[in-house]
Order: structure tokens, then sequence, then C-alpha cells
């Protein structure tokens, strides 16, 4: 038990590695912030374009959407981030790991997205059209909306597992939460700052899970 | 034309892509030994720890379910990735050394297990109580009531939700290559090392596409049939 607290609940390590936490947790945050945002904006127009019904362009969606869904995050970080300057495209490790995000996130929401869309009735489309909003008015003040109401628990459950794969981004340097906890244990030879960097994880990913709970009770 | 050329050279060298197919073979078979284990530990624990939930035992029926709740919340909130961090480089810290294989099936059938206690037990919960009452009525008790007329429904309505999170904890696994697991991920990077050359990464991710691609289709399909997500 001693050993326990020693090496996983030391304050004093605590107080001596606060400083990679708290510019790790900078880090984690911005690249949450970011890639969130391209994530769910490039699922929402690869949905509302999908719901146009172009039959080529649709055949693409449904192709890629599937394809990044089976392909690991950290597979396609490691494409974008090892494999591209072999051709001459250097990305850096903050830029490789949102676009590796907002790629694959991109392909989870567009399904969660297009689930939404297909779930409000038809009629609603044909009414709008009929008062003469063009189809992007229509989708943005009559469908949108609403879909979004509807689709809003398995949109929480994949924001919650898109934060957590936010993490793999520290396996390209990139100096985020664990990549920081794991260079402060290097150097105090304490494994406690991963403790720091679980909890801030937690605290990041607690609210989520308790919102999933209440949407599951209901 | 030279660009084209380049990729050809770096992304798709032919004779490279025969090469490294035995080694990246090595891989996916670490890759679906662990995950198999992985599989076993999660839905076995996740079925005891819902039927522990359910068994409401007197007593510490409550403070159970509590303990229960708790540990699906912070195995469901933690990123796999520092878990097995801890599991990995924090445990030697306490003189338990868990080989990458042990490390990764611990955190990842742990995780797997909250995911599926969490559906498990909706499972259980969205039982009709009227079949309850009528297995109660015919003489069984609490316990048989549970495991031979509530379980195998539960476990068939988990069906679904349960082959959608074991797909995304399998494709997860291949974080366990940053704790040197030698899984397809890590034998190909091993690869483009040696060769100096990206086309052992390129041709794993068409080994996880081909492999997960039909897994996807399939799961999208019992999801349908099925009418439930997870």
């Amino acid at each position: 038990m001693e050993a326990f607290a020693h090496n996983f609940l030391n304050i004093n390590v605590l107080i001596r590695t606060h400083g990679f936490l708290i510019t790790g947790l900078f880090m984690t945050l911005r690249l949450i912030g970011f890639s969130l945002i391209l994530a769910m904006a490039w699922g929402l127009f690869l949905s509302v374009v999908r719901n146009v019904h172009l039959p080529g362009l649709n055949t693409f969606i449904v192709f890629y959407v599937d394809t990044l869904r089976s392909l690991p995050i950290l597979v396609l970080l490691m494409l974008i981030y090892y494999a591209l300057p072999f051709v001459g495209i250097q990305v850096p490790a903050f830029t490789a790991a949102v676009l590796a995000l907002s790629l694959n996130g991109g392909a989870y929401y567009a399904e969660i997205f297009r689930a939404g869309i297909e779930a409000i009735h038809r009629g609603q489309t044909e009414a709008a059209r009929t008062l003469g909003l063009n189809y992007i008015q229509t989708m943005r003040h009559v469908i949108l909306p609403q879909a979004i109401r509807v689709v809003l628990p398995p949109l929480t459950t994949n924001t919650l597992e898109f934060i957590k794969a936010t993490a793999a981004a520290s396996v390209v340097a990139l100096p985020d939460i664990l990549r920081q906890a794991s260079q402060a244990m290097n150097s105090t030879f304490n494994p406690t700052p991963l403790t720091g960097a679980l909890v801030l994880y937690l605290l990041i990913c607690l609210p989520l899970v308790q919102l999933i709970r209440r949407f599951e009770n209901n | 034309m030279s660009g084209l050329a380049e990729i050809g050279k770096y992304f798709f060298d032919p004779q490279l892509m025969v090469k490294a197919l035995p080694t990246l073979a090595n891989g996916l078979w670490v890759t679906v030994k662990v995950s198999v284990t992985i599989m076993g530990v999660g839905f076995g624990v996740g079925l005891f720890l819902a039927i522990l939930r359910a068994l409401d035992l007197k007593y510490i029926g409550k403070p159970l379910r509590f303990l229960i709740d708790v540990y699906a919340d912070v195995l469901r909130a933690s990123p796999y990735l520092v878990l097995v961090t801890i599991v990995y480089y924090g445990a030697p810290f306490l003189g338990v050394r868990f080989s990458p294989f042990w490390a990764t099936v611990a955190t990842f059938g742990a995780c797997l297990s909250a995911f599926a206690e969490e559906i498990f037990r909706g499972g259980i919960e969205a039982i009709d109580k009227g079949q309850i009452e009528a297995a109660r009525a015919s003489g069984l008790s609490n316990f048989q009531t549970l495991w031979y007329v509530v379980l195998p429904w539960a476990v068939m309505v988990s069906v679904p939700p349960l082959t959608n999170r074991t797909i995304a904890i399998t494709k997860a696994v291949s974080l366990a290559s940053a704790i040197t697991l030698p899984e397809l991920l890590k034998q190909a990077r091993h690869l483009q090392a040696i060769y100096a050359n990206p086309t052992p990464l390129v041709e794993a991710a068409i080994i996880y596409v081909l492999l997960f691609f039909p897994l996807v289709r399939f799961s999208l399909y019992l999801e349908k049939r099925m009418g439930s997500s997870g």
C-alpha cells in the first residue's frame, strides 16, 4: 500500500511536475478543440451532401465512410506523419493529429448525422421546399435542428470516444497530456504523473459518461 | 509524373510488399490472438458484473451496484493509451512486470468488460416485467429466472452494440504498438525503419481495411436488423 502511494499518489512528485501536466493539458484541449470542430463540420457536410442522392457521389461517400471506420486512428496518423514525408509532404505533429482525427471522426459523425436526417419525415422537406426554401435553407432551418436533437445520444457517445482517441497523438511526439506525463515520469523515476494524466482525462470525460447514462435511463 | 513514380516507389513497392508479408502476417496473428483473449476477458467479466448487479444481493447489493457503476464509468472515460501506459510502465514500480501481451489484455479486457457490463445491464433492464413475474409464478427461483429467462434474452439483444464495441476495441489494439506489442502496426513500423520505405505501413493499412471493412458492414447490418444501436 505504501509502495502504491509512493509511486502513484506522490504529492511531492506531482508538485514538482505539475508544469508538465498543465502544458500538456492545454495542448490536449487545443487538439480537441480544433479537431472536434473540423470532424463535426466534415461529418455534417458529408451527410448533407449524401442526402442529395447523387448516385456516383454517394457511392464514394459510403466507401469513404466505411473505409475510414475500418482504419485504426493510429494507423491513419502514422500514414500522415511518417509516410507522407517520403513523397515530400512534411506535416507538423499537431497538423497531422488534427488531420487524422478529423478525417476519421468525420466518417463517424457522417453516419450519425445521416441517421438523424433520415429520421425526419420526408414530408417536412417537401413542405419546406414548397414554401420556397432552397435545399440549403431547408436543411439549415428545418431538418438539421430536429435531426441533431434526435441523434444527441449517439453524438455524445461518439464525442467521448473521439476525445479519448486524441491521446493517440502522443505517439507522434505531440506534447499532449500523456506525452508530458510520460516525460515527467522518466525524469522523476516515479509514475505519479501518469495518475495525474488519467485524472485530467477523467475530469474531461466523466461528465460525458454521466450524460450518456442519463440518455440511457430515459 | 515524377510525383506518381515517387508514390509508387514509397507507398506501393510490389517487391517490398511481398517481402514484408510474412512479418506482417506474424503481426496480424498477434493482433488476432490478443483480440480474442480480450474478448474472452471482456465478455466474461462484463457478464459476471451485470449478473452480480442484477441479483440485487441482500445488504451488499447497494454498495456493490455503486462500485460496479464507478468501475464502468471510470474505465469508459479513460483513454486506452493512458491506461495501457500505466499498466505497462507503471506496474513495474510496484514490482509487477507485465509482458506487452498481458498488459494489453489486462487493459483492453477491463475496458471491454466495462462496456459489456453496461450493455448487458441495459439488456437485463429492458426485459418485459411480465416475463419475470410469469417465471416467478411458475416456481422458478430468483436466480433461475435470471439464468433461464432474463439472460438469454438480454444477451441476444446485446449482440449488435457488443459487436460495435468489440470492433472498436480490436481496432484500438493497434495502440498497444506504443508498449512494443509486436502486433500488425508495430511490425509495419519496424519494417518501415529497416527498409527506409513506408510501403509496409501502407500494406498494414490495407490489411486493416480488408479485415474490418466487412466487420463494420456486418455490424451496421446487425443494427438495422435488430433495431438497436450502441
